[in-house]
């Protein structure tokens, strides 16, 4: 019935890939989108300016955890210099789904996420704490059973 | 001023029934069905179903006779008023007056010039909190609110007690959603200056024992403030009843436009209260270094106001009157009981939150297992079933119950239990779709 929730999306949203922890971790951060409770975390190991590994864990809606399964299998192995350039258009053509004004954050939420999570790389190889790793590392390493924590 | 109990005519009120057709104030259910023709936008396609509006917690549909009122105002005495010496003036000034007199029969206001307009119940309560709070609460006084506070009676006090250095203390609920009175009992102890909760809960749909609340507040020499913007839509209020000393609620809840609310006030409090917006209307007279100010409940209306908004929202008021609150009251009653039973019936797997439908309003909040509300309620949009999925502006009520956010379908005069049909049948797909068919039915 739907063009919202073909086949591959639900298919992302049941059996996401790249989901878990990711132990050697670089760089993480926590998003959340408080107005729905989605929140994901994204984990990045980079080693010579690619993203060698990715993983994300996270709860929410059907959209915003396909849209981190697909964003994650899109990123691993590229460069970061690359991977930072990408936009929120490109991630819409990955999801390549009509998504309404009110569903853009849950869209987004992954990519939103990862970005922090590159920042906050950065600032780790420049010396400096990044905004977003403070809380990130107060991150539990498995998945809370809660969701309003972000709130 | 006198306010007359006399309710206007079903034919004034601009309600459904020609010639041949029972009346709706025939005693006797209300018949939803044929109210719904009064509401045009019910007659609409959302992607070519027809309209099944259920989120009515959030907005009431308006009827003809509201939207006409507006168009009228526009079309035939659109002027400001208090001010023109012209006969369109005087009529938007009497109009405007006239509002404000079926607004307080409604709530059973001992005079309407204790009912103050304003754009809706979050205005309300900030005018409340800005103008009695800052002169009456001050550093250590307490203030206590309950745990299922909309953020609308909530944060305006957050920022009162931190302007003042007040404390905030909160009235527990149990997990069927209702107050923990015994805490409240303990919360008096603390000799609050202000209590301040809803009457019905826009999330559980609780109905809140408020003049037993309201007496024990008064035992302890608090004043009251209530939230009745999810209650006067839907069953009788009678302020004097209640004893209460604030009341506020939204117009556009209750089948009146966009932008109309209302506080209403003790006389004697709101002559003591300082005004909260200054600027023309407001004032009696204005110096260059000092003003007077206009007597209630006019000090509180600064500036132009909605008068279309307010013309429409005494249609509404008028409306409801005409259909009887005790009679919307009992529909809603009924169809909560019918909603609460299709889902123990045909989706036990669901889970419903919130009391037995003696204790609830209109309101069902629930969630699917293992599917997100916003996705409940995205495809349930594709069948042209509008409901609410989030949080309702109750993030701490979510917190309470543990919850993230909730899939809610809320009800209103024009509600029927083919809406309800609707949404349980159309609840099934979305169980196919997220392989979530199984859990919905599992006991």
């Amino acid at each position: 019935m739907d063009d919202l929730y073909r086949d591959y999306i639900l298919e992302h949203y049941r059996r996401p890939h790249n989901f878990g922890v990711l132990e050697n971790a670089n760089a993480r951060y926590e998003g959340a989108n408080p107005l729905c409770g989605d929140r994901i975390t994204m984990m990045l190991g980079i080693r010579d300016g690619l993203v060698a590994e990715v993983a994300f864990t996270g709860r929410g809606c059907a959209i915003s955890q396909a849209s981190a399964s697909l964003l994650t299998d899109e990123v691993k192995g590229k460069p970061v210099e690359e991977v930072s350039k990408l936009t929120s258009a490109d991630l819409l053509d990955l999801l390549g789904i009509e998504i309404s004004p009110a569903r853009l954050k849950c869209a987004l939420l992954s990519l939103d996420t990862l970005e922090h999570a590159l920042a906050a790389a950065d600032a780790a190889a420049a010396g400096t704490p990044a905004a977003g790793t403070p809380a990130a590392a107060q991150i539990p390493a498995t998945e809370p059973t809660t969701a309003h924590g972000a709130q | 001023m006198t306010i007359t109990s006399e309710h206007g005519s079903a034919a004034r009120a601009g309600i459904h029934g020609g010639p041949g057709r029972p009346s709706p104030l025939d005693r006797g259910p209300l018949d939803a069905s044929a109210l719904r023709k009064d509401f045009p936008i019910l007659q609409t396609a959302a992607h070519g179903h027809p309209l099944i509006y259920l989120d009515s917690a959030s907005t009431s549909q308006k009827p003809r006779a509201v939207i006409e009122a507006v168009d009228t105002y526009y079309r035939e005495y659109n002027a400001n008023v208090h001010r023109g010496i012209y006969e369109i003036g005087e009529r938007a000034t009497a109009a405007y007056e006239a509002a404000r007199v079926s607004v307080a029969r409604f709530i059973n206001a001992p005079s309407a010039h204790e009912v103050v307009f304003t754009r809706n119940a979050t205005e309300a309560i900030n005018l409340v909190a800005y103008s009695w709070g800052r002169r009456n609460i001050g550093r250590s006084h307490v203030i206590v609110l309950t745990e299922m506070e909309h953020h609308a009676n909530l944060v305006p006090w957050q920022l009162l007690g931190q302007e003042k250095d007040a404390v905030l203390e909160f009235i527990p609920i149990t997990d069927d959603g209702l107050l923990r009175l015994d805490v409240y009992e303990e919360l008096l102890r603390l000799r609050p200056r202000l209590v301040a909760f809803t009457q019905v809960s826009n999330t559980l749909g609780t109905i809140n024992p408020v003049r037993e609340m309201v007496e024990m507040a008064h035992g302890a020499g608090a004043l009251v403030l209530i939230d009745g913007a999810q209650a006067v839509p839907h069953i009788p209020v009678d302020v004097q009843e209640l004893g209460c000393d604030f009341y506020v609620f939204s117009g556009h809840k209750m089948l009146a436009p966009m932008g109309s609310g209302a506080l209403w006030a003790r006389r004697e409090l709101l002559e003591a209260m300082p005004p909260f917006l200054a600027g023309g209307e407001m004032i009696r007279e204005v110096h260059l270094r000092h003003s007077e100010w206009n007597s209630i409940p006019w000090k509180f209306e600064a500036g132009t106001p909605d008068v279309s908004a307010a013309v429409g929202l005494g249609v509404a008021a008028d409306y409801l009157s005409a259909l009887g609150m005790d009679r919307v009251r009992a529909h809603e009653h009924e169809l909560v009981s019918y909603t609460l039973d299709a889902f123990r019936r045909e989706l036990p797997g669901v889970t419903v939150y919130g009391p037995s439908a003696e204790e609830r309003g209109g309101v069902v909040s629930f969630n699917v297992p293992g599917v997100h509300p916003h996705d409940v309620a995205q495809v349930l949009d594709r069948f042209g079933i509008a409901i609410r999925a989030g949080h309702h502006c109750t993030m701490p009520l979510h917190e309470r119950l543990d919850l993230s956010a909730t899939a809610r379908a809320s009800f209103s005069v024009y509600s029927t239990t083919a809406d309800v049909d609707a949404l349980i049948d159309r609840l099934r797909e979305v169980g196919r779709i997220f392989d979530a068919a199984g859990a919905m039915t599992a006991r």
